[in-house]
């Protein structure tokens, strides 16, 4: 087959299958539902191993499918852009999306939305893949409103819940703030660069460098450099999308949707579309190192803060949720670091671990029958053989064990950030070092809680398990997937379609790192792809320089301090949750107002609610009632009315019904026209 | 070029079809008559496609020109043709009076001929507004496509029309009558035209402009209508009719837009550039001020209605910024507006007609008994909210590019639309749609109907393909951007 067909049909498969499942959820049976799309997904999947293959052999490709709007001197296209970024992402996306799809077999059996959902996950897929494979901005920023919009459907998947659709309303809108810079970014480039395909946008842009734009007329301090704008523009984008601080708020409340799309959406590959965005971007984000600072400091932050976050958690997905807020953090460090191929390469692994840990967070769900509260699990390892080691591999390559893939990568981060120079790396390493215990920490608080130790399920503590976290979820406790087990009933292993995900997930996320380290970060993968300014930015090649394979990576770091960090945490938490689980009760009452803060998310919500949503309700309804209703309408609009009134009554007084007197009016109004017409002449 | 007077079948059929369709009397008749219009709006459309498909795209001219003598003592014309800038609209209208007469089918049951003739007339007269090219026959058109729209609210409205109808005139009445003098005033200076394409070319002083271009202003600002002359639009909707709602927003709101591209930039370039900053203030303001006005809405109706004002300050923001992705985005935002709030306001009505009711906390778990329906409204709620693939993006996305081109901080103010446009879009569909079943009203709902779904079903083909495929959209509108913009450029200050 001709590649360029190969190319559409990627993309075009799982919306096939998404239009079967959705346009027609009302009268196929289930099986049709999942075989459309499950097809359609699998179809992309081995398309994408193909194209791979075919790109690794040195086919790349960029070229337009149609046009989609011309303008003045613009052009718009829909097109590809297929190169080794690429084809590594739509690996990653086609991969975990099949994982995802067969799992949802067993984890929506029971659902009545079964076909809906399908639909839903595999337009996605769909989106996900135009926003990886696009050739330029206009198509990015398609990709990107688009999963938006699938995840905003699937975190409201539960119409009925109020939490839900909650969650779902606010994370469209926080990423649409995100949305807002990002658009604002794209406005830049094509005003400077006539252009939004990023062939020619790369090309133009290092000519741009020394290009400031003035933000207020004639004012000398408010000129700033057009590139540090447009990336930081660019940048808020990648804060919506990726979750960053302060555009994380959304990420966590996501939870609610079904487990399988907090795998697939919000862990493993739609929030990471900010990171891949702006390693795609590396030829812009070069020419400004301000801009590279912002974006260090601002995962720095995430990556610490939101780990932090995890450890007081409860309920089982939002501790991986703030795990991956984390981890989207250290990424975005990556990138700020200038070591974009270490970014994607933790984009990559993370994905594996990260799907795995949540599908296996589901499968634990399933098996205390919807009870997400870790408090009330314990010991499942003697029930849950499958999900319990699989769900140890996953921990393990989140906290970066050596030789499993999350240690590659993160190492990697570590490293870089340690090399980097620009301002706010010193901040960032801190920030990437500390995560690295607090992330070992809070995984194996909840690996040891749930797998281990006492069992505690079954004792109809009702009041217990509806103890949620967040603020909104005391306003609904009573929904049918919310019941836990009754007494004396005990967990139960899940069905193949949900274990066999786990162990396919659990391969990768064991070896993917050794394999791919080599020419991933070190070699020639990304040649042409990721462009760094190595004079301005030496990092990645000192990196290069102290890089002497897998095996030695792997060895060497067992004497350094995140092996010893990592391991530190985990022994921490073994000795407070299993060992001596008064210390932490202690430690709570000890330093409450440092958990309160944890506990109220430092008070973002609180402060978006009351500032944000708040101001703008309040704001509205001034310019409403006071602008509007009273200014408007009460002054002008009624007022003129009266004067109307007013003017006819006096004017009434003229109509005296004497015939002189309108013999006389006429006399004076012709003599005054007259005199006009004669002067003018 | 068709040798059939295409512009004069599109502005008379629905006009010949309404007074047909007005002879078959009393309600005995009412399914004849809704056969009738249905038969006459169809006929309509039909004989609009060619102007589409038989376009010249190179040429930014006029195009199917119509020329003939009508007043010859005052040099009046009946002189008809389209350009790229109007040649969609005329296709807009006459597919929107399908829906409208469609949307009315079972729902309107008093009065059946007359109110479909209304909407059939009025639409031959803004088809004749559209394709005016003498000053004379555009403003007769202007003003008598007035009297059918007041007749809908005014005998179809709700309880509240006589205010609404009431503020309507005085808004109109004060901008019409400053129209007129200012026709009056080129009448004058042109040594006795009324060709709207020779004051194109007729020279103005810069004093004189700027009077001219006020007096337009006033008369268009009020139809678009632009923040702050804006408060007769939610009144007006809110006692409208659904079917009256619809042309109002879809195709009524048009015309004042329309005039600015018409008149005020051909005819009055300097002006123009001289007072652009007060339109570009005056949109951004529609933009943002009635952005959080929409937010905080009670009544459903008023809600859209002044999310189409904020959509229509996007409209002469682009107009003003004087550029080809300016201008085409206005143009391309005009007629989505046409698709997405059209099939908004039929929402609204499809849950009127069954809950009696359109204050949004009437509502709340409306997708457990109609999701079908749930599913469109959700579409043209995201297309309302400017989501990429629906046709509410394409023109936003266009005028937000321009518009950083043209100044940072404009472009910035019209950004924030993205979230404030999202907020008020989805937190309405949140409160109305999701959620449980909230009363019993709720409880009782059916979903959409064959004939409802089909409208719907129709305008989503048009959102969708819009958005996925706006070229052809946008390739008739070129040359005569192209066009106009050239002449705007040149000064005409001698």
């Amino acid at each position: 087959m001709e590649m360029q067909k190969l190319y559409l049909l990627v993309p075009m498969a799982p919306l096939i299958g998404a239009m079967i499942a959705g346009l027609f959820c009302r009268i196929i049976p289930r099986w049709v539902a999942h075989t459309a799309t499950i097809a359609g997904v699998a179809i992309a999947f081995i398309a994408s191993v193909i194209i791979f293959k075919d790109v690794l052999a040195g086919n790349t490709y960029n070229g337009a499918v149609y046009t989609w709007l011309t303008s003045g001197d613009y052009r718009f296209e829909v097109g590809f852009l297929i190169d080794t970024l690429t084809t590594t992402m739509m690996l990653v996306v086609t991969f975990v999306s099949l994982m995802v799809h067969i799992y949802t077999i067993g984890y929506m059996q029971e659902d009545p939305g079964y076909n809906r959902f399908f639909s839903y996950i595999s337009l996605f897929t769909f989106s996900m893949l135009m926003l990886v494979m696009s050739n330029n901005f206009m198509q990015l920023f398609f990709g990107w409103e688009a999963v938006g919009l699938v995840s905003y459907l699937l975190i409201g998947f539960w119409y009925t819940r109020p939490t839900a659709i909650f969650a779902n309303m606010k994370a469209f809108l926080v990423n649409r703030v995100g949305d807002f810079g990002f658009i604002l970014g794209i406005g830049l480039i094509l005003a400077y660069t006539g252009s939004l395909d990023y062939a020619t946008v790369f090309e133009k842009a290092p000519g741009l460098v020394d290009t400031t734009i003035n933000l207020f007329a004639g004012r000398e301090w408010a000129t700033v450099s057009l590139m540090t704008a447009t990336c930081i523009c660019l940048f808020i984008g990648a804060m919506g999308k990726s979750a960053q601080v302060p555009l994380h708020v959304w990420l966590p409340d996501s939870m609610e949707g079904p487990t399988p799309i907090s795998a697939l959406i919000h862990a493993a590959t739609m929030v990471t579309a900010g990171i891949f965005m702006v390693a795609r971007m590396s030829p812009l984000f070069e020419l400004s190192t301000t801009a590279l600072s912002f974006i260090i400091v601002i995962g720095a932050i995430t990556a610490l803060f939101m780990g932090f976050l995890g450890i007081i958690q409860n309920d089982i997905k939002r501790v991986v949720a703030y795990s991956t807020l984390s981890q989207l953090g250290y990424m975005t460090v990556a990138l700020g670091a200038s070591a974009y191929s270490v970014a994607i390469f933790h984009l990559m692994t993370h994905a594996f671990f990260k799907a795995l840990l949540f599908l296996g967070a589901g499968s634990v769900i399933i098996g205390m029958h919807h009870d997400q509260d870790i408090r009330n699990m314990g010991g499942l390892r003697k029930y849950m053989p499958i999900t319990w080691i699989t769900s140890l591999i996953g921990s393990l390559a989140l906290i970066g064990t050596p030789f499993m893939s999350g240690f590659y990568s993160k190492d990697s981060i570590i490293e870089a950030v340690a090399l980097s120079h620009i301002p706010g790396a010193g901040f960032a390493y801190f920030a990437v070092l500390a995560g690295v215990f607090v992330t070992a920490f809070y995984s194996f608080r909840m690996y040891f809680l749930v797998f281990h130790g006492e069992e505690r399920f079954g004792k109809a503590d009702d009041a217990h398990h509806h103890e949620h976290q967040g603020d909104h979820d005391d306003e609904e406790t009573s929904h049918d997937h919310h019941h836990g087990l009754a007494p004396g009933q005990k967990p139960h292993e899940t069905p193949w379609v949900v274990t066999l995900p786990l162990v396919l997930l659990a391969i990768p996320s064991v070896v993917i790192g050794f394999i791919a380290i080599g020419p991933m970060v070190f070699g020639d993968y990304f040649k042409g792809v990721i462009f760094i300014d190595h004079h301005a930015h030496p990092a990645m090649a000192h990196l290069s320089e102290h890089f002497h394979g897998a095996v030695a990576m792997g060895l060497h770091s067992l004497t350094t301090l995140p092996f010893i960090l990592a391991l530190s945490g985990v022994v921490l938490s073994w000795f407070f949750y299993m060992k001596r689980p008064d210390i932490p009760a202690a430690i709570q009452r000890r330093f409450s107002a440092i958990h309160a803060l944890l506990e109220n998310k430092y008070y973002f919500d609180r402060f978006n609610e009351v500032v944000f949503a708040g101001g703008a309700r309040l704001l509205g309804k001034v310019l409403w009632r006071g602008g509007d209703v009273a200014i408007i309408d009460g002054l002008i609009v009624n007022g003129s009315a009266k004067v109307v009134g007013w003017i006819a009554s006096v004017t009434r007084l003229f109509q005296t019904g004497y015939v002189y007197h309108y013999a006389f009016t006429m006399i004076i109004g012709l003599f005054v026209l007259m005199t006009l017409w004669i002067n003018r002449a | 070029m068709s040798t059939y007077p295409l512009l004069s079948l599109a502005i008379w059929i629905p006009i010949f079809a309404g007074l047909v369709v007005l002879s078959t009397g009393g309600d005995r008749n009412a399914p004849l008559a809704r056969m009738l219009s249905l038969i006459g709006a169809v006929a309509a459309f039909l004989v609009t496609i060619p102007l589409w498909t038989g376009f010249d795209i190179a040429n930014g001219g006029m195009q199917f020109v119509e020329l003939k003598s009508w007043i010859p003592r005052f040099n009046i014309n009946y002189h008809l043709g389209v350009d790229g800038i109007s040649m969609l609209f005329v296709v807009l209208n006459a597919f929107i009076t399908i829906i409208v007469v469609a949307a009315g089918w079972e729902v309107i049951q008093t009065k059946v001929a007359q109110y479909n003739a209304a909407f059939l007339i009025m639409s031959g007269l803004m088809n004749g507004i559209f394709t005016s090219l003498d000053g004379v026959l555009f403003y007769v058109f202007f003003e008598a496509s007035l009297i059918p729209l007041y007749l809908i609210i005014g005998v179809w409205g709700g309880p509240n029309r006589v205010y609404a109808a009431f503020k309507f005139f005085l808004y109109t009445l004060f901008g019409s009558l400053l129209f007129l003098i200012a026709l009056m005033y080129l009448f004058i200076q042109s040594g006795g035209s009324f060709s709207i394409l020779e004051w194109h070319k007729l020279p103005i002083g810069l004093g004189a402009q700027i009077w001219l271009f006020l007096a337009f202003l006033i008369a268009f600002a009020v139809k678009v209508p632009m923040w702050p002359v804006h408060t007769w639009l939610p009144d007006a909707h809110v006692e409208a009719p659904t079917g009256g709602s619809i042309v109002l927003a879809a195709i009524a709101l048009k015309l004042g837009a329309y005039g600015f591209l018409r008149f005020s930039l051909p005819i009055l370039p300097d002006a123009s550039h001289e007072l652009s900053g007060l339109i570009v203030a005056l949109s951004l303001i529609a933009v943002v001020y009635i952005g959080f006005v929409a937010l905080v809405q009670e009544d459903m109706k008023k809600l859209v209605a002044y999310s189409s004002i904020a959509h229509m300050g996007f409209v002469t923001l682009g107009f003003f910024m004087f550029s080809p992705m300016g201008v085409e985005g206005a143009l391309v935002q005009m007629v989505s507006h046409g698709f997405v709030s059209g099939a908004m306001f039929f929402c609204i009505g499809v849950m009127y007609d069954r809950v009696h009711s359109r204050q949004i906390a009437d509502y709340g778990g409306v997708v457990n008994k109609m999701p079908k329906f749930a599913a469109l409204f959700m579409l043209f709620t995201m297309a309302n909210a400017g989501l990429p693939a629906t046709s509410g993006f394409v023109g936003e996305f266009m005028v937000i590019l321009g518009a950083v081109k043209f100044n940072f901080w404009v472009a910035f103010a019209a950004a924030s639309s993205m979230v404030i446009g999202a907020a008020y879009s989805l937190w309405m569909y949140k409160r109305v749609i999701f959620g449980d079943v909230a009363n019993h009203h709720v409880e009782e709902l059916s979903d959409i109907n064959m004939r409802e779904f089909a409208i719907l079903g129709i305008l989503a083909i048009a959102t969708l393909w819009m958005g996925l495929y706006p070229q052809p959209f946008t390739e008739v509108m070129h040359a005569s951007v192209n066009d106009l913009l050239r002449h705007v450029a040149i000064s005409k200050i001698q």
